[in-house]
């Protein structure tokens, strides 16, 4: 339609024309419909900037289908007036007329016909006068030449109240020329194909303009998911920082490794059965290794190792008790000890991010598992200005850079520091982590040398996350009732390059 | 982490200033406190019963403060004031001492027949003691503080303080039939036997917890006067007899237990913060105990403890560089009053009886670096110098999951724990052939077993995303949990994947094809030789029958792939046909 006749007028009209033409005054000069004006506008408009447009609504007065039958034979008084013959017409039979019976009333009220009521075959109609003018078609005329205005208001709502004239919105474009006017269009290609390019054809033809302010198609992919996106990121950092990944591959622990060798008693709240998963099968775990055992059970009883001990009676089932490891550092215990055979001592970096488990409470921000982050450094001399130079390097890495620290107590660190940072969208310091130097109780009797020390921290991954994602009900994160939506969605993981959520989750 | 509520005004005026909310919280941070609400008794029961029960409850603003679980000493408000003036260096830290009294020492006797319940017990006496309203108020609740946490909800030890003056010594603790012990209890009117009290308590919010310790032994705890007067049924009722009132002058106080230990701090953490009120402060008239053996010990044992600690051991584990002068300074401002001996380098630590806590020169180190302030200590970077390793597992997931996302299939994070009815009766089989382990404390059905394949969490996702546009593709690499006698736990995790389809179709060519392609990834050719992959008919309870196979690769069953049983999908809530496969990748490292 684009290079269709009436586009073509259009655009040279246009050329010519002083400032611009209206589409309806275009279509009655071409004596085509409107609509048909209308459509080459719209398919100029597509070319981009040919022709600028504006919308402009106009009211007009339009005949109706009984206006126009008016317009064109005469008012129903008119033509009762034409039907009746000089000798008179039986009323009776002026009443069959198709104009009768409104044009009987009109044409008596007009005093231009009489009836003899009188006259020996019934009732007869007569004319009164030779002549008349008939208005009603003149006025309609006039309207239908365009020309409404030319009736006074009066005279327009009378012949609307006889349903003969309508009042119309019309839609009409204003066309000027736009920046890239030109009245040689031809067909558009909408897309550069194959033997456009062999035959080199593209050089000659116009290409259809793109609508840039549409969606594109997302591919079809696959996701990953973002708790998992964020682990990665952790994994990345403590690897940039040259720490090795502790094997953690095991969600069954024994008590033993679980509390015992972290110098954890016997008694202590964590070993309720309200707060640790444990195991009705397998029960117990058979192997401990026993001479280490003892060294942890007689710390705990009696002392030793410069300590006083807890002074209660150690039971060896409790450490048998096997459960669902309640934090990583049961994994960071079997590597410390592990570490500890290894003769002479090298100093080591070892970290891990994986599942724990607690039997605790559920709610929007506690599941059953969560995923641990646990950062561990064992040297000769380390110190707690040390654990603080590697909380702050980590941290940084997390686009953290604010943080002070808090005196805390763990059961297994002393000194022990819970690690703060200023959140900006809070306006308050809040927790990011918790920390400390193992205490020497723990780590003595695996049999690391006395002047290691080895200091460490834990976080959890889904804290950060939930931050990051803004997401408030961990369940849309964690386990089967994710959000799908929320998957595909998700950002990629820059841990230092954005800062948290956006503004409205922040203040939630 | 124990929470003690303080009234506000009363704290500053025990501190002899007043802070503003924000001062009093960075002190409390500096210490190592944490000031967790600022509330009222009215803005409590508000929030808990609503505004009308709250009509007329008190508006003194109550500070409710995060006490490190280890400090017992910080458990009221006398404690709290004492360690945060010591540590402002405006008062010193007191010393207790117990002395002897004028007439007859107290006596209690422990009998035999405790042995089996509640062996241990121990005892003291505050004489010429003042109550106020708050100050008795306080001594409640720091009994019902060290119930909580220490004493492990009077499991390990229970604490009874009553009136000296309505009782007539030496008392004798022993234990009985319930039937034969009778009394009146705290607050009743008439008596009742032990049996009857034990069915009372049922329905009591506070005692029913503790019921338990008791109830199923043949003999009960009881302590009476010479006069045949129930002082106690440890740990669940004091008599009334002996109760004490604002108006006490004299307070027994008796401590009875399972953990000898636990018992004689609890007792020492009593006395130490209440002697400050009585007429000769911080003095405890001591009790004498009478072991079954016919051993006499004295209480509270009051002990004070002398550590030595090398100044430069405490720099170097702090990374601080203090005088030996500073660092005695620093740690007698935390209520270790510490001395400069010797060469010049040893610091003699007192260990008072309120620090209980301090078992290791590192718990000494950690007050010293407290007092410094950790935030003043100089942040420095360890040299340790080491090469990253990852863990092979681990490393493998890593590059897995990428390129499955990248074959189109979404990644999904399911819970390791569930009920039995998702691994066996929803997979048509028998719980017994899954080989899992057995959680035996769960709360709710969906943590009695961990996984034992990672299929029910995939199909539960789809359950949960059933809006979503179909196909979904998901896939999932994570660890499932098997019985192992071989391992020292006697169960071992493998490292699985698994995916799914689920559209109109079944799609097995498409997750065939995603098999090939994991295989094709892992660097295994098709074809059962050289350690190649092949699959081969077979069937399973979960899938369609003739649409399902094994899949074998480097000369071992690796898992399966297949169609889903309708009755699968179904007793999962879906409605489309659905193809999965799930392998282990440990044979792939």
């Amino acid at each position: 339609m684009a290079d269709g006749p009436v586009a073509e007028v259009l655009l040279r009209r246009l050329e010519t024309a002083d400032g611009g033409l209206d589409s309806a005054e275009l279509a009655t000069e071409l004596g085509v419909e409107h609509q048909t004006v209308v459509g080459a506008v719209k398919s100029l408009q597509a070319l981009g900037e040919i022709i600028e447009t504006e919308l402009r609504s106009s009211k007009r007065w339009e005949l109706t289908a009984e206006g126009e039958e008016i317009a064109q034979e005469g008012s129903h008084e008119a033509r009762v007036f034409r039907s009746i013959p000089p000798e008179g017409l039986p009323q009776s039979e002026l009443m069959r007329l198709p104009s009768g019976k409104v044009g009987f009333s009109k044409a008596m009220s007009n005093k231009w016909i009489r009836v003899d009521k009188s006259a020996a075959d019934g009732p007869r109609v007569f004319r009164v006068v030779d002549s008349v003018e008939d208005e009603v078609q003149r006025r309609l005329q006039l309207v239908q030449g365009g020309q409404a205005e030319k009736l006074g208001e009066k005279e327009r709502s009378e012949l609307r109240k006889r349903k003969l004239l309508t009042e119309v919105t019309l839609k009409t474009y204003w066309v000027s020329k736009g920046s890239a006017f030109s009245t040689s269009i031809s067909k558009q290609e909408t897309e550069l194909s194959p033997e456009m390019i062999s035959s080199g054809s593209w050089r000659d033809r116009p290409f259809k303009p793109y609508n840039f302010s549409a969606h594109g198609v997302l591919p079809d992919s696959g996701h990953l998911h973002p708790l998992l996106k964020v682990r990665s990121q952790f994994r990345q950092i403590f690897l940039e920082m040259g720490f090795t990944e502790m094997p953690t591959d095991n969600y069954i622990e024994s008590s033993f490794w679980n509390f015992d060798a972290l110098f954890q008693p016997q008694q202590h709240p964590a070993r309720d059965q309200h707060d640790t998963f444990f195991l009705r099968d397998p029960a117990q775990a058979q192997q401990l290794p026993m001479d280490y055992v003892h060294r942890v059970k007689r710390t705990h009883s009696q002392g030793g190792y410069g300590s006083q001990g807890y002074k209660y009676n150690w039971k060896l089932d409790e450490a048998r008790k096997n459960l669902l490891r309640t934090h990583t550092t049961a994994s960071s215990a079997r590597a410390l000890y592990h570490l500890a055979q290894k003769k002479p001592f090298t100093p080591a970096k070892y970290f891990s991010i994986d599942r724990v488990f607690r039997n605790e409470t559920l709610d929007a921000t506690h599941l059953a598992e969560f995923h641990q982050i646990e950062g561990v450094v064992a040297d000769h001399g380390l110190t707690l200005g040390h654990l603080m130079g590697v909380l702050r390097e980590f941290f940084t890495k997390l686009g953290i850079t604010q943080l002070r620290f808090k005196p805390a107590y763990n059961p297994y660190t002393e000194p022990s520091m819970e690690v703060f940072s200023y959140h900006q969208g809070l306006k308050k310091w809040v927790e990011v982590g918790n920390s400390g130097i193992f205490r020497p109780e723990m780590l003595l009797p695996m049999g690391l040398p006395e002047n290691v020390s080895v200091i460490a921290w834990g976080l959890s991954l889904e804290r950060p996350t939930m931050i990051k994602y803004g997401i408030n009900n961990i369940r849309e994160l964690v386990g089967h009732k994710v959000n799908l939506q929320m998957v595909y969605d998700s950002p990629l993981c820059r841990l230092d390059a954005e800062r948290g959520p956006p503004s409205t989750q922040e203040a939630a | 982490m124990p929470t003690v509520s303080v009234k506000r005004d009363l704290l500053f005026r025990a501190l002899g200033r007043t802070y503003t909310d924000e001062e009093f919280d960075e002190l409390c941070f500096e210490f190592g406190l944490e000031l967790d609400e600022i509330t009222s008794e009215k803005e409590i029961i508000s929030k808990e019963q609503g505004n009308e029960k709250a009509h007329g409850a008190s508006d003194v603003v109550l500070y409710k403060i995060d006490v490190p679980a280890n400090r017992y000493d910080l458990l009221c408000l006398e404690g709290l004031v004492r360690g945060l003036q010591v540590f402002k260096e405006r008062i010193k830290t007191p010393m207790y001492k117990r002395v002897m009294p004028k007439g007859e020492i107290q006596k209690l006797i422990i009998t035999e027949e405790t042995a089996k319940i509640r062996p241990y017990a121990v005892a003291a006496v505050l004489r010429n003691i003042k109550f106020t309203k708050d100050r008795y108020d306080s001594f409640i609740e720091l009994q019902e503080k060290l119930h909580q946490n220490i004493c492990r909800k009077r499991a390990l030890v229970a604490i009874g303080t009553h009136d000296l003056d309505t009782l007539s010594g030496p008392f004798t603790y022993t234990a009985k039939k319930p039937s034969d012990i009778k009394f009146k209890p705290l607050n009743k009117s008439k008596e009742y036997t032990a049996c009857e009290l034990m069915n009372i308590y049922k329905t009591d919010n506070q005692l029913k917890h503790y019921l338990h310790i008791i109830e199923n032994k043949p003999l009960y705890p009881v302590i009476y006067d010479s006069n045949g007067v129930v002082l106690s049924m440890p740990p669940i009722i004091n008599g009334n007899h002996s109760k004490i009132t604002v108006n006490t002058k004299n307070v027994f106080i008796e401590c009875t237990g399972t953990d000898f230990t636990k018992a004689k701090i609890v007792l020492d953490v009593i006395v130490t913060m209440f002697s400050e009120y009585c007429d000769n402060q911080f003095t405890v008239e001591a009790a004498e105990v009478v072991f079954p053996n016919g051993k006499l010990h004295s209480f509270p044992e009051l002990a004070y403890r002398k550590e030595m600690v090398r100044a430069d051991l405490i720099n170097k584990k702090v990374g601080i560089r203090e005088t030996p002068e500073n660092l005695a300074k620093l740690l007698t401002r935390m209520c270790l009053k510490s001395e400069v001996i010797g060469d010049g380098n040893q610091i003699e630590v007192e260990i008072p009886p309120t620090r209980a806590d301090i078992i290791h020169a590192c718990d000494i180190i950690e007050d010293a670096a407290i007092a410094y302030g950790y935030n003043n200590i100089q942040m420095t970077l360890p040299k340790t110098y080491t090469i990253a390793n990852q863990f092979p597992l681990n490393k493998l997931t890593e590059l897995l999951r990428q390129d499955i996302a990248a074959a189109g299939f979404t990644e999904a994070l399911t819970f390791a724990l569930c009920s039995q009815e998702d691994i066996a009766d929803k997979l048509g089989m028998d719980i017994s052939a899954t080989k899992a382990i057995h959680i035996s404390n769960p709360k709710t059905a969906e943590f009695q077993v961990a996984r034992t394949t990672l299929l029910p969490g995939l199909l539960k996702t789809i359950a949960a995303n059933r809006k979503m546009p179909l196909p979904l593709k998901l896939f999932e690499i994570s660890d499932i949990v098997i019985k192992d006698s071989s391992r020292d736990v006697g169960a071992r995790n493998y490292r699985h994947l698994c995916a799914v389809y689920y559209n109109k179709n079944p799609g097995f060519e498409i997750i065939h094809g995603l098999l090939d392609r994991i295989m094709q990834l892992l660097d295994v050719p098709p074809g059962e030789k050289k350690g190649g992959y092949a699959i081969k008919a077979s069937e399973g309870s979960a899938f369609f029958p003739g649409r399902c196979a094994e899949i074998f690769a480097r000369g071992q069953s690796i898992g399966k792939l297949g169609v889903l049983h309708p009755d699968v999908i179904t007793k999962f809530e879906l409605t489309m046909p659905c193809s999965c496969v799930e392998i282990n990748i440990e044979p792939f490292l």
